[in-house]
């Protein structure tokens, strides 16, 4: 959190230097279609100068009033951009404005379909966003309000109240599923949830303690999907992900969290 | 276990009396439906439904600002001994204005206050009532004192100043299963579980009226927060049971008006027999939890008041768990 500030300060005294350099005849940028007080913050802090455009084909859903702020599920999916415009689509930051931790998770679809489904803890009523980066070096950017009573981020997690998880961290259970897609072909999807605290940092003498990285891949060994979690997705985290094609029989999880410690399985 | 709820922020209480200044600016005839809202004022009607009987309605709706709460159902039996109350509301002013509308009916005193389990809108009025005379089960009171605070909080931010002053009181006596002699009427109490862990139900064997708490929802969709279905099922084969030896000829849910045995308990159970199945099933289709929560409801569930909101906490409270359950039956080997 206060790390995140000080970045932000700086790019802030960074900011006028910029605007002197840019091209003058640089278009103004779009309105933010979500009217986030905090939108040029994240732009600035996020992506710099990189080129920024709202795009309706990334879908971010999520309930717009979330009772529980502890497990707000959210499903981000790019599937129409990538279909559009091939190589649109390489890497996908998803981030909450009005979060204390900003930066919730960022994956990389490779293999896999640009969908990725999990469950985040906010602290108050945010958009949530999904900034898509293609080979043309611009973010896309897609995005829903969620309305929360709040409190996720500073609750501490169940998990590092009981001495249960110790036993159990890093246990993966998880499941393939056979799936027939809008179009009638067949898809593969996979569901996992993997035992850990995913503590914030943010709950007094508790340390930031989560996943740091996620890699699926397919019987061959080839890279289908890389997540790399932050602090602010879900205690004992659930993801879903879409294969294109339907000729995965296994998947490798294999992983690591901030303290070193490995996760690996075999999902079929 | 006691929490004062805190006033209004000072900018919001502003905007309340800007309204309130704007409401006596209208024509008498605009202000009428506004009226019990800017008094506070429940507009309690006792009914009553049978010998020394009476219930108060709630609306079957969530709580908000314009409802005070008042969504859920009370009652009290006017008896030789005394009046025995049962659920006191959802804030201080429902309780004082219930026992407002009681001694119109009698001058009586309340000798006895039933909450029927720990869920705010059927306890957080006991602050009206003298404390010797609250009772519940036994898990009903470590569930107010466990979760009293947080309760009450939450229906402020949810209804507003009606909260005002509104405190947990934890009742002091334990309710244990049996019998207990008020005047001519015979009350049974039967301890179940289900909706909460601790569920009251009460039989006035005078008159046949079942007091079934939140065991029983009529033409609103259950709430489920605290719920597990495979007990609160076998519960309601508990009332059915009991309905059918004949003793039962009317029944109070805990929302939803009062009826005959046979309606409430079919529509409880066949909302959460149709809830179970449709989040097992799409645990074992795969679905990520917005694609639960996008699932259409079928129309028979959706003539339920409130059952869209309803069934969206429910996906919350309820589907993690039968997830889990689901993907830990495939499991992952290392
Ligand atoms: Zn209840
Ligand atoms: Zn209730």
């Amino acid at each position: 959190m206060r790390k995140t500030l000080r970045a932000a300060g700086a790019l802030l005294l960074l900011a006028p230097w910029l605007a002197l350099a840019a091209p003058a005849a640089k278009p103004p940028a779009a309105p933010d279609p979500l009217d986030s007080a905090r939108w040029e913050d994240m732009r600035r802090q996020l992506f710099a100068d990189a080129p920024v455009a709202f795009d309706a084909r990334i879908k971010v859903s999520a309930p717009s009033m979330a009772e529980n702020p502890l497990n707000v599920p959210i499903t981000v999916d790019a599937t129409a951009l990538a279909r559009d415009l091939p190589g649109s689509v390489r890497e996908i930051l998803v981030f909450a404005d009005f979060n204390p931790i900003v930066q919730i998770l960022r994956f990389y679809p490779g293999q896999a379909t640009p969908f990725l489904g999990f469950r985040v803890k906010l602290q108050q009523s945010t958009p949530l966003r999904a900034a898509v980066r293609g080979d043309d070096g611009v973010w896309r950017v897609g995005g829903a309000w969620v309305n929360t009573t709040g409190g996720g981020c500073t609750a501490p997690s169940v998990g590092s109240a009981s001495p249960e998880w110790q036993r159990r961290l890093g246990e993966v259970s998880g499941r393939l599923f056979a799936r027939a897609t809008d179009g009638g072909q067949g898809q593969e999807r996979v569901r996992l949830r993997i035992v850990h605290p995913m503590d914030t940092g943010l709950v007094g003498g508790i340390p930031a303690f989560f996943i740091q990285e996620l890699v699926l891949r397919d019987g061959q060994g080839r890279d289908l999907m890389r997540i790399e979690p932050n602090e602010p997705v879900s205690e004992n985290p659930v993801f879903t992900v879409d294969l294109a094609g339907n000729d995965t029989r296994r998947i490798q999880v294999s992983g690591r969290d901030n303290n070193g410690n490995l996760i690996q399985a075999w999902l079929e | 276990m006691k929490t004062v709820i805190r006033a209004l922020p000072a900018l919001a209480a502003q905007v309340a009396q800007i309204a309130l200044f704007a409401a006596l600016a209208l024509p008498a005839a605009a202000r009428a439906g506004e009226e019990s809202y800017q008094n506070y004022d429940y507009a309690l009607a006792p009914r009553r439904i049978a010998a020394d009987t009476y219930v108060l309605v709630g609306r079957n709706e969530d709580f908000t600002p314009r409802n005070g709460g008042n969504i859920v159902n009370t009652a009290f039996i006017v008896t030789d001994d005394g009046v025995v109350v049962i659920d006191t509301g959802p804030s201080r002013r429902y309780g004082e204005q219930l026992r407002q509308a009681i001694a119109r009916i009698t001058d009586k005193p309340v000798v006895r206050v039933f909450n029927t389990h720990h869920h705010p809108d059927h306890f957080l009025g006991n602050q009206a009532f003298a404390a010797p005379t609250l009772a519940a089960l036994p898990g009903t009171i470590d569930g107010i004192r466990r979760d009293g605070n947080a309760f009450a909080e939450n229906l402020y931010r949810l209804s507003g100043d009606w909260m005002l002053g509104t405190e947990a009181v934890a009742p002091a006596a334990p309710v244990a299963a049996g019998t207990q002699n008020f005047g001519r009427h015979r009350l049974e109490a039967i301890a179940d579980l289900g909706h909460t862990d601790a569920d009251l139900v009460l039989l006035d064997t005078a008159t046949g009226v079942l007091f079934a708490g939140d065991l029983l929802f009529h033409g609103r969709a259950p709430t489920t927060p605290h719920a597990d279905i495979a007990h609160w099922l076998a519960a309601l084969d508990h009332l059915e049971r009991l309905a059918a030896s004949g003793r039962v000829s009317l029944v109070v849910p805990g929302h939803g008006e009062v009826a005959a045995p046979a309606e409430p308990i079919r529509q409880t159970r066949h909302y959460l027999r149709w809830l179970d199945a449709t989040l097992r099933q799409a645990a074992d289709d795969g679905l990520d939890m917005n694609e639960v929560l996008a699932l259409p409801l079928p129309p028979d569930i959706a003539a339920l008041a409130v059952s869209e909101a309803e069934y969206r906490r429910s996906v919350g409270h309820l589907f993690p768990a039968i997830e889990q359950e689901a993907l830990a039956r495939h499991g992952g080997r290392p």
